[in-house]
């Protein structure tokens, strides 16, 4: 090549027209190319879901009666269904939702109203952070230490797991939803005479809900799924019980046992199981962005 | 006079914060709290997994990290393969991600019109919200026959004969295995990777960009010398946060690594992650015993793993997106 290179892959345009425009060529050719490999590399990934969601589909709308949300979990065999799992979930996510989100707000408030350039700040958000991509697994090993150790599983040790999980989700939105409050507002509660939690709950609050809510919702979908801390907390259970002190059924688990199995029936049950939570899983993923999006 | 006048209003309002004095010295107390709260979980769950692990730590000393048998018998208990395939299938399943990322990273930002950025936006991102399991199933009935009957006999085939290759493309053709976990793994980890090269490709101010345009630079030259360079630490900071994502992550690799405890320089042979075997054996383990305590200290040893992959991630991720911010 008799063009100069500049560094950082540029060159310099060559005196020589011939070799200028073969130089020409060439770029525009590898920019062609790179180009080609990114659209096939957004293709990949959009097949991939295409693919998953056409799976689920697929082997699970051929088991989806009526009988999978009012019978029980049953030997193979019986025509059992997944009523025992899916309330299960539904308590376990629902009372970790309802311990994880006023924690997680109140420390994404912390965060943004009280610490925002304190040392003990900055250590809290860097863990809750770092807790954010922890792997669940490790949070069930937690909770199995502290809560189930000697105790027993319990659903309300699955629902514990579940909110400690839930907690560095809704820490980020809620932070990052408060500090986009202009503090002219805060200010203007102030000068007013509000004390400052009143400007916080009644002002920022109020002006962050949607962005909140969103935090509250994605948090919830994403330990909707969660299986791993369920399998050292609230265990399962093949029983009809809603007691908190006992072991609990779920709808991961239940697809955890039932994809294993060698039994036919067992397995369309888990492909039930799968399509619903996945996309209960996406519809909130969905909501919570359709809700978030006038905002911006 | 007009002092009266102003002093009127003020001396309300003096009294209104006394009366809410409690309230705010309650609610910020409650604040703190919480903020601590989220110290204390992390120090609870580093000290209550060394604690459980301890046992083992005492048993087996600091040759629990290379001692590779898995002996539930004889009860002899080693981290050195969980730990390796662990890291082997994280390492490639990010080999396999980055590009990936990148090129989805790179089409949303220079290349989309924005009615396609944001619907293929989103749907990258759903990507990441497929729970785990999902992953696991799908990659044991979806891509497990796949890689079964086309892919691992066609690569072991055409690699024969080629030194290294042929031994690290190598293992019965079962579709399970390690290099299976790790492309699952790269599929679960790429949303995390190309959300964070958008976001930060995003901070590149557009006067950079547009000299170079300007200059007759293509895309690719724009995005290779402009783009690049100026995002550097927080694309390694993304990648980071792929790879503390790929460490732990459980069900997805249960279904498809095959799960035996042995050591292979063969990718299409089984393996086990230390989440794959923690979730597995867990239900086998008797309260108290030293399997168990061997699997806490397996958890323990990944929970160390992943805090300073994660921790390395935050810091490299934190200095541009505070520039970008002011910019």
């Amino acid at each position: 090549m008799s063009a100069t290179t500049i560094g950082g892959g540029m060159t310099a345009p060559a005196r020589d027209p011939r070799v200028a425009g073969l130089l020409s060529r060439r770029r525009q050719r590898a920019n062609l190319a790179v180009k080609a490999l990114c659209i096939a590399a957004t293709v990949v990934g959009l097949v991939v879901l295409a693919s998953i969601l056409f799976t689920l589909i697929r082997l699970g709308i051929g088991g989806l009666r009526l009988s999978v949300f009012t019978r029980m979990t049953m030997p193979a065999g019986d025509n059992g269904g997944l009523l025992n799992p899916i309330v299960g979930s539904l308590i376990q996510t629902g009372i970790g939702t309802l311990i994880g989100t006023p924690i997680g707000i109140m420390v994404g408030t912390y965060l943004s109203e009280y610490a925002r350039n304190s040392v003990l700040g900055n250590a809290v958000r860097f863990v809750s952070d770092v807790l954010l991509s922890a792997p669940s697994i490790l949070i069930g090993l937690f909770i199995y230490q502290v809560f189930v150790n000697g105790r027993g599983y319990s659903g309300i040790a699955g629902a514990l797991s579940l909110a400690v999980i839930m907690i560095p989700i809704v820490v980020r939105t809620t932070e990052d939803m408060l500090r986009l409050i202009p503090t002219a507002l805060r200010e203007a509660a102030v000068a007013l005479g509000a004390p400052k939690w009143k400007a916080i709950v009644l002002i920022c609050y109020r002006a962050a809900l949607d962005g909140i809510a969103t935090g509250v919702l994605l948090a919830i979908a994403r330990v909707a799924g969660e299986t791993a801390p369920l399998l050292f907390t609230s265990l399962g259970n093949d029983n009809w019980s809603i007691d908190l002190t006992k072991p609990m059924a779920s709808l991961p688990l239940a697809i955890y046992k039932y994809a294993g199995s060698p039994a036919d029936d067992w397995v369309q049950l888990a492909w039930v199981g799968a399509m619903l939570i996945t996309f209960g899983v996406l519809a909130l993923n969905i909501i919570a962005r359709v809700a978030i999006r006038p905002r911006r | 006079m007009s002092q009266t006048v102003i002093a009127g209003p003020i001396a309300a309002a003096r009294s209104k914060p006394n009366s809410g004095a409690f309230g705010d010295k309650l609610f910020a107390a409650v604040a703190v709290s919480a903020g601590v709260l989220v110290l204390v979980i992390l120090g609870a769950i580093i000290v209550s997994l060394f604690i459980g692990g301890l046992p083992s730590f005492r048993a087996f000393g600091i040759g629990f990290l290379w001692q590779s048998d898995w002996d539930p018998v004889q009860e002899i208990y080693g981290a050195a393969v969980p730990i390796f395939g662990t890291i082997v299938t994280s390492v490639l399943a990010l080999i396999l991600a980055v590009p990936l990322a990148f090129g989805i990273a790179f089409y949303l930002t220079e290349l989309a019109p924005p009615t396609v950025r944001r619907i293929v936006g989103t749907a990258i991102e759903l990507l990441a919200a497929v729970p785990s399991i999902i992953y696991g199933m799908w990659g044991f009935f979806v891509i497990v026959p796949l890689m079964a009957t086309y892919i691992e006999p066609h690569v072991i085939d055409t690699l024969d004969g080629i030194p290294v290759l042929e031994n690290l493309f190598a293992g019965p053709p079962f579709g399970t295995g390690l290099f299976t976990a790790a492309l699952i793994l790269a599929v679960m980890v790429i949303p995390f990777i190309a959300a964070t090269m958008r976001d930060v490709f995003l901070t590149v101010p557009a006067v950079y960009k547009e000299s170079a345009y300007g200059v007759g630079c293509t895309t690719w030259e724009v995005v290779r010398s402009v783009v690049l360079p100026y995002t550097r630490t927080s694309v390694v900071g993304g990648i980071m946060l792929g790879l503390g994502r790929a460490l732990g992550e459980t069900m997805a690799v249960t279904f498809v690594i095959g799960n035996t405890n042995r050591i292979t320089a063969n990718l299409f042979g089984s393996g086990n992650t230390i989440a794959s075997l923690v979730a597995l054996e867990f239900g086998e383990s008797q309260n108290g015993s030293l399997k168990l305590s061997s699997l806490l200290a397996l958890g323990f040893i990944l929970f160390v793993i992943s805090f300073i992959v994660l921790a390395i991630s935050r810091l490299l991720l934190r200095p541009r997106a505070a520039a970008g911010a002011k910019a």
